[in-house]
């Protein structure tokens, strides 16, 4: 599987690069093995959510400070986020879809994730709620209800971890959304919800970037997610992976370790406690427990007497 | 890269913005850099390869005018995806470590610059009235000094080639997004971070003012770079 992917990889890019004329002048960087990691640079691939909310910039300030380093953050998506880890094009990944990130792991391109922090997600609509799902405590059943109705839904589309979780309730729901008011964006969360927003459509968000947009845009909370005492589906728990560096030997992973070390801290975790968008918190620290928490290491439902293929 | 010269003009749109001058500086500054850089590489290759064709007549020519045509429409995002294949990781040139950085993002611009900008010198190589050539001739000219006649001759329609290919440089999204990761540090001081993918940034958080100020900033610019070409290619010739 990895390996048919890279052969496939350097296929397309031998060719394309047959078609690139120039001869642009490149110099390698010469990494001394050094100890230090100081002026070195560390990539970190994303989701929209952590970065449109303005939490990572808070995040990455400390750090970077702390170890004189670069955090170089790409938003993807909880998908492409960890495409471009499996391609070795990043050092570490933050990323909220525990089905993807155990797939990853399983493949053996992620290693040491780390339980990071939780928020929830939200069922957000018009505030008219035509197909009248508010205060439902079941998302599939609110689903089921704006496919019947066949109320305007904005799916984001695009493989992240919203998107993975919406599919999972459509599962649940036992609906195989489509039609004119399914409508797949293939765009980041903000953009859902302004384009729901204009469209006086239903949409699933987490609900970090909902409050973060919440002034601009007239929609509102009608399914709440546990955190509001909402049903445990719409939970949303964030994990940190780092990529192995014995399947990418290009990758940073004692800086990468450094940063899962850092914002695992209770000084970051504090951060994540206090950081607050028009007033509200945003994020739950996850990351410090005095219980022995062994499944975050390990793909759920992994057992040493199992054996992954 | 100074952008002394371009403050005068953008202080009308830095009254009451949401960013510190910073941010949007460096946001502009990484738009030039990657834009001029890669159309003056792109220049360099296709001004010879349109005096070339311009001049020589050879089997295949209409074929190969016919596929730089093509590539006058090539979409960036398919550049974007090529470039990516190329600089990662497991790409030919992945020991480089390319992705996420402007150079990439200059490859994949002059991938992008380079036929319009062959293509439009080749028009107007070619448009070059025969009768002026001739008359070159006639005068005891050099294949040189015909050449040189005719270029310029053509350096009006050679300007607007570099113009062009710099206008779908620093107005592309697609390619520069997935190639260059539209990074700008915690600090707000953009890496690869360009105008057009901070506006697509902003209008994803929903912040359309911004995004409209940094479309106004683009826009003044291309409009910036689009009268000094002008002026340049329209020194003594009405047209």
């Amino acid at each position: 599987m990895a390996i048919q992917r890279r052969r496939f990889v350097a296929a397309v890019g031998t060719s394309a690069i047959a078609g690139l004329a120039g001869c642009l002048s490149f110099s390698g960087n010469g990494d001394d093995e050094g100890a230090s990691v100081t002026g070195e640079t560390l990539t970190l691939t994303t989701t929209t959510s952590t970065y449109d909310t303005g939490l990572l910039g808070e995040l990455n300030v400390p750090f970077q400070d702390m170890y004189g380093v670069t955090v170089d953050s790409v938003a993807q998506g909880t998908g492409a986020a960890l495409e471009t880890a499996r391609n070795g094009d990043s050092d570490v990944v933050m990323v909220h879809a525990r089905s993807l990130e155990d797939e990853f792991m399983r493949q053996g391109y992620g290693v040491n994730r780390r339980d990071l922090m939780f928020n929830d997600f939200v069922i957000v609509g018009p505030a008219d709620d035509p197909a009248g799902i508010e205060g439902m405590d079941s998302a599939a059943e609110a689903f089921t209800t704006i496919a019947d109705s066949e109320a305007a839904f904005i799916s984001r589309g695009d493989n992240s971890g919203t998107h993975t979780k919406e599919l999972i309730i459509w599962e649940q729901a036992g609906v195989d959304p489509g039609g004119d008011w399914y409508q797949e964006t293939g765009q980041g969360m903000g953009e859902v919800l302004n384009i729901a927003n204009q469209q006086s459509g239903y949409t699933l968000s987490d609900r970090g970037t909902y409050l973060s947009q919440r002034s601009k845009i007239d929609l509102t909370i009608l399914v709440q997610g546990p955190i509001e005492g909402g049903p445990e589906l719409l939970a949303n728990p964030y994990g940190i992976i780092a990529v192995n560096p014995a399947v990418h030997d290009n990758v940073n992973y004692d800086l990468a370790m450094a940063y899962i070390g850092y914002i695992t801290s209770p000084q970051a975790q504090d951060l994540i406690e206090n950081y607050e968008a028009n007033g509200e918190q945003l994020f739950f620290p996850r990351a410090l427990s005095e219980e022995p928490d062994f499944q975050q290491y390990v793909p759920e439902g992994w057992s040493a007497n199992t054996t992954d293929s | 890269m100074s952008l002394g010269t371009f403050t005068p003009v953008l202080t009308p749109f830095l009254v009451d913005f949401p960013f510190d001058a910073v941010y949007v500086r460096s946001i502009i500054a990484v738009s030039l850099y990657v834009s001029v850089i890669a159309v003056l590489l792109s220049a360099s290759v296709s001004l010879p390869i349109a005096l070339l064709m311009g001049f020589t007549s050879f089997p295949g020519k209409r074929l190969l005018t016919s596929v730089i045509n093509t590539g006058m429409g090539f979409p960036s995002v398919v550049v974007g995806l090529l470039v990516l294949f190329v600089v990662s990781n497991q790409g030919p040139l992945g020991e480089f470590e390319l992705v996420f950085t402007k150079r990439a993002m200059i490859m994949s611009q002059f991938v992008l610059a380079t036929p319009p900008i062959t293509a439009i010198s080749l028009a107007a190589i070619s448009g070059v009235d025969q009768n002026v050539r001739d008359a070159a001739h006639a005068l005891g000219g050099t294949r040189i000094d015909v050449a040189l006649v005719t270029i310029k001759e053509a350096r009006y329609g050679i300007a607007t080639a570099v113009l062009a290919g710099f206008g779908r440089a620093i107005s592309e999204v697609g390619s520069v997004l997935i190639v260059g990761g539209n990074i700008a540090g915690a600090e707000g001081v953009s890496k690869t971070r360009t105008l057009t993918t901070a506006i697509s940034l902003e209008a994803r958080q929903g912040r359309y003012e911004t995004a409209m100020v940094l479309g106004g900033i683009l826009v003044v610019l291309v409009l910036l770079v689009n009268a000094v070409v002008v002026r340049l290619g329209d020194k003594g010739v009405q047209r």
